[in-house]
């Protein structure tokens, strides 16, 4: 089946930045189903991945409309989901990592690690927490509507990742050294989520919503918080910027793209 | 994982939407109270079926020893005037 094909507006893109970081996050907590260190832990992490693929459906239907507004085909979830090409999707890299903090290991060791699995959550959600309770004001009613549901499951996401995490990285030997590399893994990755560009001011222009660079104050305070909590500290900034909300992703995205997109590629319209 | 590592077990009573009472719905295993509640929210309330939860350590709740059964109870069987089935209402009162 082939890609479509699009020309997103500034608005366009600003919606399918967020939808797409709930989806491709959403796809790496999938690969815990059935995997995870406890069956009550096995609920959670799916309950989870179901609420970030019910945000990103809402948000994508949405863009589907808007990117016929401005002229553009009117495309549906599904064809955003699975038939668009890598270069097209728009998450922030941090959401496409595999599960592990080492780079080499992951392929081993699906699903993989969790302490790296909770730490990304609570980064993902502290920072989804941020922009929901913003967008809630969103000049855009349907978009408003989206950001007042989903604030809800972003506060409970918050708050399970969180404690974990103060309980890996104040808890055993092992549990700690753990926390502390998928935090050296994770922290490089951090600064995408709040670096400016057109497609920002042109949000905030039109009150569409925030730049990403509003949120960054806020995350800061409570991630630093949850981190003390966990008797650990804020790595040092690091040079590295990641891409993915432009378009330029990690090795890792057309492998997690092909596994999620197969289907649909190989039987076009397939539903069940 | 040895009985000493194994997580405590924890049994989760549910308030309904509707109802007014807590009623017993399970049980599962959490390292402590805190999160005994958000496994309690993930396991027993995805369908919409809660409003509140309660946690109860299940180490901390005693138990009428089923041994005791007949001693216990089955001496109210033959007890029916303790039902409140012989009064007679008055006609104000309906529905009762």
């Amino acid at each position: 089946m082939t890609s479509i094909t699009l020309k997103p507006s500034a608005e366009v893109r600003y919606v399918l930045r967020l939808a797409d970081a709930a989806l491709i996050l959403s796809q790496r907590l999938s690969e815990w189903c059935g995997h995870a260190p406890v069956l009550e832990e096995d609920i959670a992490l799916t309950n989870m991945a179901l609420d970030l693929v019910g945000q990103s459906r809402a948000l994508l239907t949405h863009a589907g409309q808007l990117h016929a507004r401005a002229g553009g085909p009117s495309y549906d979830e599904d064809q955003w989901a699975f038939l668009r090409e890598e270069r097209d999707f728009f998450n922030p890299t941090i959401c496409e990592l595999p599960n592990s903090a080492d780079d080499a290991a992951h392929v081993r060791s699906r699903p993989g690690d969790f302490a790296f699995t909770v730490l990304r959550n609570l980064m993902v959600a502290t920072w989804l927490k941020q922009a929901w309770t913003r967008l809630a004001q969103s000049t855009d009613p349907e978009i408003a509507a989206i950001a007042a549901k989903a604030l809800k499951e972003a506060r409970y996401h918050q708050q399970h990742n969180g404690d974990w995490v103060v309980r890996l990285g104040d808890g055993t030997e092992e549990s700690r050294a753990r926390m502390q590399r998928a935090l050296q893994r994770l922290w490089p990755y951090v600064s995408e989520l709040f670096e400016d560009d057109a497609i920002d001011e042109a949000a905030a222009a039109a009150g569409l919503g925030p730049r990403s660079s509003e949120l960054r104050e806020a995350w800061d305070a409570e991630i630093t918080a949850v981190l003390a909590e966990a008797t650990m500290s804020v790595p040092g900034q690091s040079p590295f910027r990641s891409t993915g909300r432009r378009g330029v992703h990690s090795e890792h995205m057309g492998y997690l793209l092909a596994e999620m997109q197969s289907l649909q590629r190989a039987h076009p319209g397939t539903v069940w | 994982m040895s009985a000493q590592q194994e997580w405590p077990l924890w049994e989760v009573f549910v308030r309904s939407r509707a109802g007014l009472d807590h009623k017993h719905c399970g049980s599962l295993h959490a390292p402590d109270a805190a999160m005994a509640i958000q496994m309690a929210r993930e396991v027993y309330t995805r369908r919409q079926e809660g409003s509140s939860v309660w946690v109860v350590k299940a180490s901390d709740i005693t138990a009428s020893d089923p041994r005791d059964k007949d001693m216990y109870f089955d001496p109210m069987e033959d007890k029916v005037y303790r039902h409140p089935t012989f009064y007679k209402l008055p006609d104000a009162v309906d529905h009762m």
